[in-house]
């Protein structure tokens, strides 16, 4: 009785020991988990918003947003679970595997045949999966840009009432995933059965010697060669414990196996290095407005063929007004994109304040740049809230001027909410005409040297237009103003006009200059005002 | 999916609404169970393969019992060959046994692989099939990256609650009751006393699970939260990058991340703690029953009296039988069977919860009305005959509008020919704020109509209201003298080509998506339509000409080749209503008028309304719309409203007003 009791105190502090490890262990591995999941979104997306536009191209958005969530979310489950296993199961092996040798060494030889042969089952469960666990979450991107595509181009969806081939399409991929991730879930199904059998082969095998061993040494384990009841009893539980702690091991490879291919991508970007660097003792202050091109030649990748721009030379003094025309394709967004360094250039030099862009502190050139997209967006928050990414520490009242500058005061104060008021993801709650105007707004607020407006205007009336150039005449006449327009009218009161041709400056000057001198010019001026006059 | 259409709205689907509160409720999981009813027959077959492998794991704790007291016991007395062939024999039949658990458990793991899978296929077909059935409202209202996360994060969550947790439950619950009453039947004493410390255990464990699940669920919620941050930044990292905000960006998203840490770290706490406390209980257990064995045994072995009840003693007709080592043996290894099954199903109760609210906002989804098309007027194919409009299954070029009167069961037919009368239209996209006033205008076949107005006049809205992406609140619209909403809306669709502003293309070849409206065009047909706008020279620039393919919407071309593409497409559709909403504002001007030459040759003939803010574009149109503040403050032609020297007069004068 005695000893029952003594041996029962001792398994409860035994327990209780497991118990309070067990808890410390889910504990940490919770934090551990957690924490990994927050680093790893934490440098990815700090190495996101370290990327150039040519980064940006290269990964697109919608994967890098895939990355940065499911792919994440897969490597945390893996590492939580490894964590939790990575230790116990194989130290519950080696003290399992280590007491039975004590018991009976030649026993314990069965064991020493089922580990290896799992291992070999496991090894080859896991080769045939992988591929495929790959090939399902390639699918899987497929299946998300479907989505992506449908949700963007809804209208267009709708209007051609091609609903049903968005179904078919959607439903061939949705089929395709299903028949790849069951064809890996029916690998890995593999897994516990085949564990299983080793486990009760093993238990039989032992019950079947470990009885001999028993019958020969009569029960007397102190015999060479003999076992008790007891110890038999343990070395089935032993055998058991062995047997679970490797499937906890394999189960861990299987979660290995699925997370790998998500690895790789979230690697991906925390190795992507930016292209455009701050140099080593950068310029902090930009002197003035002005902007020269000497001899610029640029391509948006080094294999291209065909230059985006060809060899641009241009000056422009601080203060000028500057309108850029020029056909579908002919580059004028890429040359004022240079201008920020939002790429750099391949040939020649861009110098902004009379150095070399690539002199300056990257920030310190952005502030003074300020770039209006031609696909611009708003963010969710209030207009206020969008606006002061222009400035943070921008007043009310400085808020109010640079909305009435951009026109856009009218249509704010007409809302319930006016500056207050919300604006939805993507600024799906204003229109087009409005968004460019807050767009215009939000890029004055920065007080820039420079101002690039990449044909914000598109979406606004002519009327409105017209107002906002000439409050930006007015009100900003230290500025220098770089406009790309459509509509002649846009530009025509400009200091110079630029007429980009084909990646190539066609001509420059002032509009009755360019009427005279330039045929494109001429040509797009009739066609805009051809019949006005009737 | 009219199944999903009768079914009640649960509340207003706004966007985060309804992730605040998730429970496990029983209509969800109602609709889950649901979806497993085609696979009734495999489900039954996998509760039996089921039920199979948990009784031989039950069997293989309940061997060590006859092992010891019937072979082992004897053995150490005295060697017998019989003894040794009946040992055989025993273990050959165990391994039958185990044989027969292995394969089943293979046969459900499989089975269970295909269903799974195949469950989530039918979800997310579902859910894509009925999106497409939801109205315009719903895309304007909801976030692209919060609908994406229906079929990520809340298909995934359904994914483990299929193919892991549902069988484990299954497995678990049938090894829980099959152990019990193995437990009966080696003794009903030391049952009691197990019951007793799982009931304590269950107890314990269960207010943690209820914790744990808490957290678990505000995770997700942290997670969609941070989900939708990264969603929006990364899609404007160039407006980032041009204002500099990356500072102003890195911490919002540490704060959101830092929420989402906190949250994940105290859901896994206390599902991590969940399994040593099971563990623990599982030890007191063993010890309890130990200790009660050992002092029952010694008992009956002192007084020679036997009192152990058990099923096994009562079969055998006594009401006590004794208590052997074996059975003892027995018995220690079945609390372990019946307590492991138990903890595995507390680590469920996450997934469960966490399935749950996926699967609740997936329901959301699926319970958004859909479009409302009662609309009993179709498009057919017809023919003249002997004068007579027919209906005749061959492609004629020539429509009709077939038209079932419900009064005197007769169908007349009338020619599409794309006559457009709107009748004193009101409409407002919300209830509190109304967009149009009174709109009355109409446009004979071939007639070209131009909206002018200030951004926000109401000039897109009225497009929007003729192919019925949204439905008017007062006053008529008819289309060859038929009331639009009698008509079906794929069909009404059909006949309007609409071309947009911001172009939509999809992953495809340039053919492909010229052929988008249109699917059965030829290759010929799409060039020609290509040529008539005047894409034909830059597509045969790109790399691989038409079969160039495009992705990400297009993202090699310019938006003018973008806008020309879109152009293009609606030519190969072909209908005799076509809609122009700013579609060449991106277009050069020197290229537009390239184009312009094609858009008239494509104008030719149908009906066209145009809305455009450069004022050349619409000068030529037969009839012109001044909207403000959503009404028609003038109309007429460009001569017309010049001579009237009004609001286009100063518009169109106030374009050229600083030359």
């Amino acid at each position: 009785m005695r000893v029952i009791i003594i041996y029962g105190v001792l398994l409860l502090i035994a327990a209780f020991v497991t118990m309070l490890f067990g808890f410390l262990a889910g504990k940490y591995a919770a934090v551990a988990g957690a924490g990994l999941a927050k680093n790893l979104r934490h440098d990815m997306f700090y190495n996101v918003q370290s990327f150039s536009f040519t980064n940006i191209d290269r990964f697109s958005s919608a994967s890098i947003v895939t990355r940065l969530t499911t792919d994440v979310s897969n490597v945390t489950m893996a590492y939580q679970m490894i964590i939790r296993m990575a230790v116990r199961s194989p130290m519950m092996l080696i003290f399992a595997f280590v007491f039975s040798v004590r018991i009976s060494p030649s026993l314990s030889l069965v064991f020493l045949c089922a580990v290896p042969l799992l291992a070999i089952v496991l090894f080859f469960i896991i080769r045939k999966a992988h591929p495929l666990f790959r090939k399902v979450f390639k699918t899987y991107d497929r299946l998300n840009g479907v989505v992506e595509e449908d949700l963007r181009g809804i209208r267009v969806v709708k209007s051609f009432v091609q609903e049903e081939q968005e179904k078919s399409k959607f439903g061939k991929i949705s089929e395709s995933i299903y028949r790849s991730f069951s064809k890996a879930e029916k690998t890995v199904a593999y897994n516990m059965p085949v564990m299983q059998a080793c486990m009760y082969a093993t238990v039989l095998v032992v019950s079947w010697f470990g009885a001999k061993m028993i019958a020969s040494s009569g029960g007397n384990p102190d015999v060479p060669g003999g076992l008790s009841t007891g110890l038999l009893m343990s070395l089935i539980t032993y055998a058991s414990m062995i047997l679970t702690s490797l499937m906890m091991v394999s189960m861990a490879f299987v979660a290995i196996t699925m997370a790998k291919a998500s690895g790789e991508r979230v690697v991906e970007i925390l190795d992507e290095k930016s292209d455009i660097t701050d140099p080593e003792n950068p310029v902090m202050t930009v002197d003035d407005g002005s902007i020269e091109f000497r001899g610029v030649s640029f391509a948006y990748s080094q294999s291209a063929d065909k230059l985006c721009l060809d060899n641009v030379n241009v000056s422009i003094a601080s203060g000028e007004t500057i309108g850029i025309i020029g056909g579908t394709g002919s580059s004028k967004s890429t040359f004022v994109q240079l201008i920020p360094r939002l790429y750099d250039v391949v040939v020649g030099t861009v110098a902004v304040g009379g150095r070399d862009v690539r002199e300056y502190n990257i920030k310190a050139l952005r502030d003074q740049v300020a770039m209006v997209l031609q696909k611009n967006v708003l963010f969710s928050g209030t207009i206020k809230e969008n606006l002061r990414w222009g400035d943070p520490n921008a007043s009310d009242d400085e808020i109010k001027r640079v909305c009435r500058l951009a026109c856009a005061d009218e249509f704010i104060e007409s809302f319930p909410d006016k500056y207050d008021t919300y604006i939805e993801q993507g600024g799906a709650n204003v229109s087009g005409g409005q968004k460019q105007r807050l767009c215009i707004a939000r890029a004055l607020l920065k007080k820039p040297k420079i101002l690039i407006l990449d044909d914000s205007t598109s979406a606004v009336d002519t009327h409105t237009d017209s107002l906002i150039r000439r409050a930006l005449r007015d009100e900003l006449p230290d500025t220098t103003k770089l406009i790309i327009a459509q509509r002649i009218a846009s530009v025509c009161d400009a200091d110079r006009i630029i007429v980009l041709d084909d990646g190539r400056i066609s001509a420059i000057g002032t509009h009755e200059e360019l009427l005279e001198s330039s045929t494109i010019y001429r040509e797009v001026w009739e066609s805009q005002t051809k019949g006005g006059e009737e | 999916m009219s199944r999903q259409e009768s079914r009640p709205m649960h509340g207003p689907g706004g966007r985060g609404a309804y992730r605040g509160k998730v429970s496990l409720d029983k209509t969800t999981a109602r609709r889950m169970l649901g979806y497993f009813r085609p696979y009734t027959g495999r489900i039954i077959v996998v509760g039996i393969c089921v039920l199979i492998s948990a009784a031989a794991s039950v069997a293989s704790a309940m061997f060590l019992q006859p092992l010891i007291d019937k072979y082992i016991a004897p053995l150490i007395s005295g060697e017998s060959a019989e003894l040794y062939s009946q040992l055989f024999g025993a273990i050959m039949m165990m391994a039958c046994i185990y044989a027969a658990g292995v394969v089943s458990g293979l046969m459900y793991n499989l089975i269970m692989a295909t269903v799974s899978q195949g469950i989530l296929k039918k979800i997310r077909d579902d859910m894509f099939d009925h999106m497409q059935t939801l109205p315009i409202k719903y895309f304007d209202t909801h976030s692209y990256g919060d609908v994406m996360s229906y079929y990520t994060n809340d298909t995934d969550t359904i994914r483990q609650l299929i193919s892991q947790t549902i069988p484990q439950t299954i497995s678990s619950l049938f090894t829980v009751i099959a152990v019990f009453c193995a437990m009966l039947y080696t003794s009903v004493w030391l049952t009691l006393i197990s019951i007793g410390v799982l009931l304590l255990s269950t107890g314990v464990v269960g207010k943690v699970g209820k914790a744990s699940a808490k957290y678990f669920v505000k995770q997700q919620e942290s997670i969609a939260k941070e989900n939708g941050f990264i969603e929006e930044m990364i899609n404007g990292q160039k407006v980032v990058k041009v204002f500099n905000h990356e500072e102003a960006a890195k911490r919002d998203f540490d704060i959101l991340n830092d929420e989402l840490c906190e949250n994940s770290t105290l859901a896994n706490k206390y599902g991590n703690v969940m399994m040593p406390m099971m563990n623990a209980f599982s030890y007191i257990m063993y010890v309890a029953v130990a200790a009660a064995g050992g002092a029952l045994a010694v008992y009956s072995l002192d007084s020679g009296v036997n009192i152990n009840l058990s099923l096994a003693s009562l079969f055998n007709g006594e009401v006590f039988n004794a208590l052997t080592l074996g059975m003892i043996a027995s018995f220690l290894t079945l609390t372990k069977s019946f307590m492991r099954p138990i903890s595995q199903l507390s680590q469920q109760v996450n997934s469960i919860a966490m399935a749950m609210a996926g699967a609740k906002r997936i329901f959301t989804l699926l319970d958004e009305q859909s479009e409302v098309d009662d609309g009993y007027v179709t498009l057919v194919n017809a023919k003249y005959v002997d004068g007579v409009l027919t209906e005749t299954p061959e492609k004629t070029g020539r429509w009709a509008w077939r038209h079932p009167h419900k009064a005197d069961g007769t169908v007349t037919y009338t020619e599409l020919k794309g006559n457009v009368v709107i009748d004193d239209v009101d409409f407002g996209y919300v209830p509190e704020k109304q967009v149009l006033y009174g709109i009355s205008l109409y446009a004979e076949p071939g007639q070209k109509v131009a909206f002018v107005g200030a951004t926000g006049a109401g000039k897109t809205t009225i497009t929007n209201l003729i192919n019925r992406f949204y439905d008017i609140d007062d006053g008529k619209i008819r289309y060859d003298g038929i009331n639009i909403n009698k008509i079906r809306k794929g069909d009404l669709r059909r006949s309007l080509g609409i071309v947009l502003q911001d172009v939509n293309l999809f992953t495809g070849t340039v053919m492909d998506n010229l052929r988008y409206g249109k699917p059965d065009a030829t290759d010929d047909e799409c060039i020609a339509a290509a040529k008539l706008v005047n894409a034909d020279g830059f597509i045969r620039m790109l790399p691989e000409g038409y079969n160039t393919v495009l992705s990400g919407d297009g993202s090699g071309l310019s938006q003018g080749q973008r806008q020309l593409l879109s152009i293009a497409r609606a030519a190969v559709a072909d209908p005799p209503v076509m809609i122009l909403d700013e579609a060449t504002s991106q277009i050069d001007t020197r290229t537009e008028e390239i184009v312009q030459r094609g858009m008239d040759a494509l104008m030719k003939g149908r009906t066209v309304f145009v809305i455009a803010h450069r004022l050349s574009t619409v000068r030529n149109a037969d009839v012109i719309m001044v909207l403000e503040h959503g009404r028609i403050i003038e109309r007429g032609n460009h001569q017309k409203l010049i001579a009237e020297k009004g609001k286009y007069y100063q518009l169109y004068t106030g374009a050229f007003e600083l030359e």
